[in-house]
């Protein structure tokens, strides 16, 4: 009896401990989602109350209105653009490719699978001056060029975690599809393409969030306010309102944040799924 | 009259028989699936390293086209720029601290919320939102405010009666709130571990039980060698990650105070895109990957003495 007393005793110290963390954990996400409903005022001199004392819009009706005559809901579009283009280039592409490197046996297949695991561990400095300098010579400044079409190359992240996937379905599908008569490129339609589905799902957010809160793509790339995506645009916001106007710049941040929380909430199990099968970053 | 078209088909069928087998050759089909990979890979990767080896070489400044001037851009880096060791210092600091403190944490977390259980996997959602957020701009701006003088911190500290700290405006704490942020999320490197720990058979567990080992012992005799590729692997890549460290930098101290806080990602954009010094970055960007390429070459060789493969023992 008293050994199971202790026991639930030690239960209720461990949930309470890891409660505890849990909410500082996302204490700076309450702090910014609460926040967006105070007054600056408030965010400034109370810092330390959590909870807004009322449930107040009007942040998200000032900072809507956005900068230099531009409205959130341009930002937003040009955001969704440019997530949309680039998750479905990502996608299809990388799906092919991670085809052809698992189950067609070619020449020169060993050294161009090398050359994209390299590719995994290249740090993206190198590339940053050079396709600077590419995009610039092909006129892709201030265009959203620089920022999808990339994507529609595949990318060695999620090439690498489809083919994971790839690899777990047995080689017998394949070998039989043949004898039904497939060729390779029916057999990607039709027989493997339709059982990837959970992969393609999380390359599909992965990628979906990764592209949303993209800073340095757009920070380099986009110089007029109309064409800025969410990311540049809270950062433009800040700098130009932030000192007098923290209510709404919260608002905007939150705002922001929406799809990636949306993800969060609905397809945390392809997450996480994806992250324990390739360690990506998160 | 009537053998001639069909000679004609027959030589129409083997033609076409002969394009099927063509396509269908694994060799064609292979490079027809990994096109896009290859096309992207020739000009967006293979192209610009090339022409970034070469720039380092030169003086270019965007308008001009490109001076050569042999290694001129390596000697000034290592003779002429005490930024340049500033921010190697700042960011070898960086990488010292936030990647074992964060790998650790990821661990020690994945440890504890190792259990079958509804209330362990919404923890580990909890856990995992930061990393899932922490790399976004609003992210960002509000850590900023959370570290400002009237920020939640300086409260807290303030209700224990302790002074509030100026914390990015002193180069002694501003990097520590960069570092703060880099371990916060830690969510996605525990869920590696949290995997990690699924793979150990419970039998290890019950026999070293039986044996008499405490928990502590468990984790430190069973647990920890086990994972020990998994720890290697997130070391690794958060060691990788934390070296070219940019975008919290950029939007929470700009390098400052002092240049406290000066990443070298964030110094070489600053020789590319605010001094338009392309060649200097670009040799600047050389040196990263030798130094990365060093440490990880460092950890690799470091990996025999600790991390334990159980295909090896066998």
């Amino acid at each position: 009896m008293s050994e199971k007393l202790k026991k639930r005793f030690g239960n209720l110290i461990y949930h309470i401990f890891v409660a505890f963390f849990a909410f500082l954990m996302v204490y700076p996400v309450l702090w910014m989602i609460f926040g967006s409903f105070k007054t600056s005022t408030q965010i400034l001199n109370e810092s330390h109350r959590l909870f807004p004392t009322e449930l107040n819009w009007d942040n998200y009706i000032k900072g809507w209105k956005g900068f230099g005559g531009i409205t959130f809901a341009t930002f937003f579009k040009n955001s969704v653009f440019v997530t949309v283009i680039a998750t479905l280039g990502v996608t299809i592409s990388s799906a092919m490719v991670a085809y052809g490197f698992s189950r067609i046996r070619f020449r020169g297949r060993g050294i161009a699978f090398a050359c994209m695991m390299a590719t995994l561990m290249l740090p993206g400095q190198i590339l940053l001056i050079p396709q600077y300098i590419l995009f610039q010579k092909l006129q892709w400044i201030n265009t959203y060029k620089p920022l999808i079409v990339p994507s529609f190359f595949g990318s060695a992240f999620f090439i690498f975690m489809i083919m994971q996937f790839i690899q777990g379905l047995p080689k017998e599908l394949d070998e039989a599809a043949i004898i039904d008569g497939c060729t390779r490129y029916s057999i990607f339609t039709r027989v493997v393409l339709p059982l990837i589905g959970p992969a393609i799902v999380t390359t599909v957010i992965i990628n979906f969030y990764w592209k949303w809160d993209d800073f340095m793509g757009p920070l380099l790339y986009l110089s007029r306010p109309q064409k800025y995506t969410v990311s540049i645009a809270i950062k433009a916001f800040a700098d130009a309102t932030a000192s007098t106007d923290y209510g709404a710049m919260f608002a905007m941040s939150t705002l922001s944040l929406l799809p990636v929380f949306t993800i969060f909430l609905f397809f945390n199990r392809y997450l996480i799924e994806g992250v324990s099968t390739t360690g990506l970053k998160g | 009259m009537k053998k001639a078209p069909k000679a004609k088909t027959a030589v129409k069928s083997l033609k076409s028989g002969r394009w099927t087998q063509i396509v269908n050759n694994d060799n064609i089909a292979g490079y027809f699936f990994i096109l896009p990979w290859l096309i992207g890979f020739l000009s967006f990767t293979i192209l610009p390293i090339f022409a970034s080896l070469f720039l380092s070489f030169t003086s270019y400044n965007l308008t001009s086209s490109p001076k050569w001037v042999g290694i001129e851009n390596y000697v000034r880096m290592f003779t002429d720029d005490p930024l340049f060791f500033k921010s190697i210092k700042v960011t070898l600091y960086y990488v010292i601290f936030a990647v074992p403190l964060k790998v650790g944490f990821a661990l020690l977390v994945a440890f504890l919320l190792h259990r079958r259980s509804r209330a362990a996997n919404f923890y580990r959602s909890v856990f995992y939102l930061p990393s899932l957020i922490g790399g976004s701009v609003a992210v960002a701006l509000i850590w900023k405010d959370i570290f400002s003088i009237n920020g939640p911190i300086n409260s807290l500290l303030k209700i224990f009666g302790l002074k509030g700290v100026q914390w990015l405006g002193d180069p002694r704490f501003a990097i520590w709130t960069l570092i703060a942020m880099t371990v916060w999320q830690f969510g996605s490197s525990m869920i590696i571990f949290a995997a990690g720990l699924k793979q150990i058979p419970e039998t290890y567990y019950e026999a070293a039980k039986i044996d008499g080992a405490s928990r502590f012992h468990s984790f430190i005799y069973i647990t920890l060698p086990s994972l020990s590729p998994v720890i290697f692997f997130n070391l690794v890549m958060q060691m990788i990650n934390a070296f070219m460290t940019f975008t919290q930098a950029f939007l929470i101290t700009l390098g400052g105070p002092l240049d406290s806080t000066l990443f070298y990602a964030l110094y070489l954009y600053r020789r590319a895109f605010a001094y338009f010094d392309m060649g200097y970055a670009s040799a600047m960007a050389w040196i990263l990957l030798i130094i990365i390429a060093a440490v990880t070459a460092l950890v690799f060789k470091s990996s025999q003495y600790w991390v334990y493969y159980e295909s090896k023992e066998k």
